[in-house]
């Protein structure tokens, strides 16, 4: 029997990395490039809101201590988030938010395909809702890191900067903990290692045909999965939780 | 409303005599209730007219995504977040449709977002105002949408297919937007005594400029009189204003909330309320770029559309190349 602690803390990093990056697509919502643009940035961010409350839910259900998806998502403060480093990094231009989607997307489609074979029904099923959605998710972001990685010269040097940028927060991906572990034992998630290995060809071969090039192996930026995180996140919350913190007990 | 005062370029109403045989042909279609379709003929101003009302319309949609957008990341929960955002969501989409009715006319979408960062162009006045508390997110669904559905619904049966469609589809999403409106009003009302007096203090700033929305008595105006002519305006100002305020004002009343107008009353004989005075000086300094949020709204969306730029070029290049190389292999 796995221990609920354990679960709580995986449950949610699950949903705070749906969260935290579903909040960083929203706030393109007006601004981007196209319509176009505005409507499929906001498609993908409400899947994932969709996402969060599904996993903070379960992720309350099984902490029983009776706080519900809204409770851990507006009143928690930053130290206990549980979110990779990756999905708070600032949109920055269009390319680095689409090249920040792509790395995510191609982690967040293998790790859920393996959750749907999860031994805990309850995660198994939200696994294969979002699955769905992020085949969708990962299909449209390695999209763009072709176009605009061999579209202009532009938006070539652009998308390289943005891949070179972020890909000290990638290490953080396949890591593994205690938690982790746990889960791995018990049969309701993947060893993240064994992500890399299919992770890293499928971004290498976008990568290539992209006409751009990884970075080496370097240092990896770790801690968020541990509430350690980058300054982003606290101005993050601070728009995010305004009006819960600032009007206690109300209902909206 | 979305589109005010818009300009036909007609100086006095032709009679059927004065007609060409075209124009009687086409006058006779739109008597009868037929709709007018982007290939067939139509008179110059119909085509000007249209364009200008179909464009500021669009425009409106968009420029319209900023007030409400900027309460997206500060949305209080998790559903309320999701709601808002499919909300401007679904004005990016009638942006668009509306753009493409417009296209169906001869002009492209990159003329008419140039001729909306110029400053040439205009939107809805309502957009000038700032939204400063969650409150302004419902009561702009329920007073903003619910007076562009006044203006809207009649519009589904304008006489341009084209435009009329585009309506259909917007007015089925524009219903439900007005619902989440009045339905964070509500949770407000209820709420706390602070969350009341922000819905109140709401209610007080977007009232007037909702009943500014309908734009100025046009009962005079040979402009209007052609629009309608032409089905293209369906009621007047005055007529939709008055519908709008009969509807809100027991809305307003079942919330708890006040409606500030102390000139507002109910004329049994009539059967409407009578209201105060609109301040019109008001209105024409917002249209002439002097509202409290002009400047700011165009700048904001001038610089996605300039920052977006290379973005735009470098998916058109992209295509380019795909499309070369894909005829080299099969050449």
């Amino acid at each position: 029997m796995v221990d609920s602690s354990a679960l709580f803390e995986y449950l949610l990093r699950l949903g705070d990395n749906a969260l935290i990056l579903g909040h960083r697509l929203s706030e393109w919502c007006g601004h981007s490039p196209a319509l176009e643009e505005d409507l499929a940035l906001s498609n993908v961010a409400l899947d994932l809101i969709g996402q969060t409350q599904l996993w903070l839910n379960l992720a309350g259900e099984v902490e029983g201590r009776g706080r519900n998806a809204d409770n851990l998502a507006y009143l928690r403060d930053a130290r206990d988030f549980r979110n990779v480093l990756l999905v708070e990094q600032p949109n920055g231009d269009f390319a680095a938010t689409m090249a920040r989607q792509f790395l995510f997307d191609a982690w967040h489609y293998l790790l859920l395909r393996e959750l749907t074979g999860s031994k805990d029904a309850r995660i198994a099923e939200i696994a294969a809702k979002g699955l769905k959605e992020v085949t969708y998710h990962l299909e449209r972001s390695r999209d763009w890191v072709l176009r605009l990685g061999d579209g202009t010269e532009e938006s070539h040097r652009r998308m390289q900067a943005a891949i070179d940028d972020l890909w000290m927060y990638t290490g953080e991906l396949f890591e593994s903990d205690e938690v982790d572990q746990a889960m791995v034992r018990e049969g309701l998630g993947p060893d993240f290692a064994t992500l890399h290995e299919p992770w890293l060809g499928l971004v290498r071969a976008t990568a290539e045909e992209a006409t751009l090039t990884l970075p080496q192996p370097g240092w990896a930026q770790r801690g968020g999965k541990r509430g350690l995180h980058s300054e982003h996140l606290g101005y993050i919350l601070a728009d995010l939780q305004f009006l819960q913190r600032a009007y206690p007990n109300a209902t909206w | 409303m979305y589109a005010q005062m818009v300009k036909t370029g007609v100086d006095h109403i032709q009679s059927k005599e004065e007609m060409s045989p075209e124009e009687r042909a086409f006058q006779d279609r739109v008597d009868q209730d037929i709709k007018i379709e982007p290939k067939e003929w139509m008179p110059e101003a119909y085509r000007k007219t249209l364009i200008r009302q179909i464009s500021q319309h669009a425009h409106s949609e968009i420029i319209g995504m900023q007030p409400e957008g900027n309460w997206i990341t500060r949305a209080p929960t998790l559903e309320r977040k999701a709601i808002l955002l499919a909300k401007v969501q679904d004005e990016a989409g009638h942006g668009l449709y509306l753009y493409c009715a417009a296209e169906t006319l001869g002009v492209s979408r990159d003329d008419l977002m140039e001729q909306l960062n110029s400053g040439k162009a205009k939107y809805s006045s309502i957009f000038n105002y700032p939204t400063l508390t969650w409150a302004d997110i419902g009561a702009i669904g329920w007073l903003v949408d619910g007076a562009a559905i006044m203006n809207q619904v009649p519009l589904q049966r304008c006489s341009y297919g084209p435009y009329s469609r585009a309506m259909i589809r917007i007015c089925k999403e524009e219903s439900f937007h007005q619902r989440q409106g009045y339905d964070i009003m509500m949770k407000l009302a209820k709420g706390s005594s602070e969350q009341k007096a922000m819905a109140q203090d709401a209610l007080n700033r977007w009232w007037w400029p909702s009943l500014m929305m309908f734009g100025p008595s046009d009962a005079e105006s040979v402009h209007s009189a052609q629009s309608m002519r032409w089905k293209i305006k369906i009621n007047s100002n005055d007529e939709l204003r008055q519908k709008f305020v009969d509807q809100t004002v027991p809305q307003a009343e079942y919330l708890g909330l006040t409606v500030p107008d102390p000139d507002l009353k109910w004329n049994a004989e009539r059967g409407h309320y009578e209201f105060g005075e609109i301040n019109w000086d008001e209105f024409y300094q917002v249209i002439a770029g002097n509202g409290p949020c002009n400047r700011d709204r165009l700048r904001t969306r001038v610089k996605a559309y300039e920052e977006g730029r290379w973005v735009r070029e470098a998916a058109d290049a992209y295509a380019a190349k795909k499309a070369a190389r894909a005829q080299a292999k099969a050449a």
